[in-house]
């Protein structure tokens, strides 16, 4: 049987959700016998492949980067399933959108800092007006909350997918769980 | 004063055939036999004002749902609580509670605990179906026990129906319109300065979400006495 190729990114998250997919632990030497890996935090790989199967994305979009890379992603995965309450409604990586970005980047950048006062300009990507989930900016196949989105949810969840049956998603897992 | 004269009426929910006194809603009839209507601003032992549109259903005939918490039943009417199109526009309605203003459940108080949160799962809300608004309240933390967090209100007006019907005092009130409504006390002022307001902490109990709750209380320990206001009116002996 050919593998499923599977890619998960971590965007404007706390990579909550990640430490949540290694707990599934033992599990994940069962999960490896019908996923191969293809790009992730956790392989070295600087490129988003092509003609990958599943793409789990952690986090919400928030930077210029977040929006290029999701299209990219939406280009080259048949499917997304968006990993946790970030993913899914902006959660706490949205709670600066009450405020908006400039009065964030002032208080960092100025207000906090002793030395060096001034907007970060290179490296590091420029902030969106507001952070939003991933469904404003693509077509999301999947959704599966949870603060962070518990082990037994991620595995039931890649068990059915890879089973190709249906899941009651509300059943293992919910928003703030 | 002149009373209304209360006829039995025969209609069918569902299908099904039940019977219901002229004075009933649609809602409590369809809770007498059984049938299940997902509700949200209503509480038993409060007046019902359709302000969540939760409880809405199809009437044969009738261009538009309404909601049945507030709908006096007719003879020979013909409901519908479930459908589709009723699924779809509760699923609607529930999106745009949760994006009006700001939810976020994993840094709320009453996580766990919530209405709006339990109705996510019971109508199986997979995300939002409209735009966040990033709408930003100013929090009323000066009562030395509440606080009332207007952001994370969805204007079910409980506390103020408990205030008002319950507690008799009448100190919580709605002002501005749309968008911007937010329930106030007294003339908008602060809760401490409130002359009005018993510190009861009714409108606390009632609350669905984490708008209103008690003050130094983890999420692990807050319990919000919901059934507390059904338990006082009937032993009060009122309806």
């Amino acid at each position: 049987m050919k593998k499923i190729r599977l890619g998960t990114i971590w965007l404007d998250g706390c990579s909550g959700c990640h430490m949540s997919f290694l707990d599934m632990d033992e599990r994940l030497i069962e999960l490896a016998e019908f996923v191969d890996v293809v790009y992730s935090p956790y392989v070295d790989m600087k490129e988003f492949p092509k003609n990958v199967d599943l793409t789990i994305v952690e986090g919400a979009l928030s930077t210029d980067h977040d929006l290029k890379i999701i299209k990219k992603i939406r280009e080259n995965s048949k499917l997304i399933l968006a990993l946790g309450d970030c993913a899914i409604t902006g959660n706490v990586s949205a709670m600066k959108n009450l405020y908006g970005s400039e009065a964030i980047l002032q208080k960092g950048y100025f207000d906090l800092a002793d030395l060096n006062q001034q907007y970060p300009s290179e490296v590091v990507p420029t902030l969106l007006e507001s952070v939003i989930p991933l469904h404003e900016a693509v077509k999301v196949d999947y959704f599966l909350p949870g603060c962070p989105t518990p082990a037994d949810a991620i595995y039931e969840m890649l068990k059915a997918l890879i089973e190709g049956r249906e899941i009651k998603i509300h059943e293992l897992t919910r928003f703030g769980k | 004063m002149i009373r209304e004269k209360v006829r039995v009426k025969k209609f069918t929910i569902d299908g099904i055939c039940v019977t219901g006194q002229s004075n009933q809603t649609i809602l409590e009839v369809a809770r007498d036999n059984g049938i299940e209507i997902p509700t949200m601003c209503h509480l038993k032992g409060l007046s019902d004002v359709g302000s969540c549109r939760m409880c809405i259903v199809e009437i044969e005939g009738r261009h538009e749902p309404i909601p049945s918490c507030t709908a006096k039943i007719k003879e020979g009417m013909e409901v519908t609580t479930s459908s589709p199109k009723i699924k779809a526009a509760r699923e609607m309605i529930l999106s745009m509670m949760f994006s009006e203003r700001y939810h976020t459940c994993s840094t709320c108080v009453v996580n766990g605990d919530c209405q709006l949160q339990s109705k996510s799962v019971e109508l199986e809300l997979s995300h939002s179906f409209t735009p966040y608004l990033n709408q930003r309240f100013e929090i009323d933390a000066s009562h030395k026990n509440f606080v009332n967090d207007p952001n994370k209100c969805i204007l079910c007006t409980r506390c103020i129906r408990v205030c008002d019907e319950i507690e008799g005092a009448h100190a919580l009130d709605l002002f501005g319109r749309g968008l911007g409504t937010r329930v106030i006390h007294d003339m908008d002022e602060p809760w401490a300065d409130s002359t009005s307001c018993t510190s009861c902490g009714k409108c606390v109990y009632v609350c669905p979400t984490g708008a209103l709750y008690e003050k130094d209380i983890s999420e692990e320990e807050i319990i919000k006495k919901r059934e507390i206001v059904t338990e006082l009116v009937r032993n009060r002996g009122q309806k």
